[in-house]
């Protein structure tokens, strides 16, 4: 299990080819992996967004996606599961959340992954600020 | 003898302060500490931590508590 939370950019399929090549255990424990990757559209409730800065509570953050990915582990049968979430500025088509779960078969793995991300949503401390062409503003409703 | 305080995203730019460290003297609930801190009513969706927990502001709290305040979470529409 890993969670990270990171400040720059990253590349999430790379990020899941390091982390098999990195944890050589899981080959042949899983037979299905399930992926989900956000990313950061250029529009929102109708304006162009040029970028998004996320805040954090970082330890709070830390806590709660420990938790989560620890709930969903113990009620699906799960291999191992990623979690990689950016924090800071971030521009359009640059991913936000990467979420991995590995398990033996598809069921747990979708079941994990669909979990993890939904709790995350309304769970994890994050708050968004865009910066569209009439300047800054938070993202306290979403629609 | 103290609480340590945190405001988060468009809290924190509204009451113009990141952080504020209290004397605990008086201070019994999430409440208190928010009446402490900032010279406006409790805004009605602003939601309390204690300790990276999830609190209730009437929820008591102790010397050396970290406790935060900060806007609805967004983590983006289905």
């Amino acid at each position: 299990m890993n969670i990270r939370l990171a400040a720059d950019a990253f590349d999430p399929w790379q990020e899941i080819v390091r982390y098999q090549t990195e944890h050589p255990a899981l080959a042949g424990k899983f037979g299905a992996t399930a992926v989900f990757v956000g990313t950061l559209r250029d529009f929102n409730q109708g304006e162009a967004v040029q970028a998004m800065t996320l805040e954090h509570y970082a330890p709070m953050t830390q806590k709660h996606l420990e938790r989560l990915t620890g709930e969903a582990a113990s009620r699906w049968p799960i291999a191992d599961m990623l979690v990689i979430h950016r924090y800071g500025e971030l521009r359009p088509n640059e991913p936000i959340v990467l979420v991995v779960c590995w398990a033996a078969h598809r069921d747990s793995a979708f079941a994990a992954c669909r979990y993890v991300i939904d709790e995350l949503k309304t769970r994890a401390p994050f708050w968004k600020q865009e910066l569209t062409g009439k300047g800054r503003r938070w993202v306290e409703q979403e629609k | 003898m103290s609480i340590t305080v945190r405001f988060f995203a468009s809290l924190r730019e509204r009451l113009g302060k990141e952080q504020d460290i209290i004397d605990c003297k008086g201070i019994v609930t999430v409440a208190d500490v928010w009446q402490a801190c900032a010279r406006i009513p409790v805004p009605d969706n602003v939601l309390a931590a204690v300790n990276m927990e999830y609190a209730r502001i009437d929820q008591p709290v102790q010397d050396g508590d970290e406790v935060a305040f900060f806007p609805p979470v967004t983590g983006g529409a289905r």
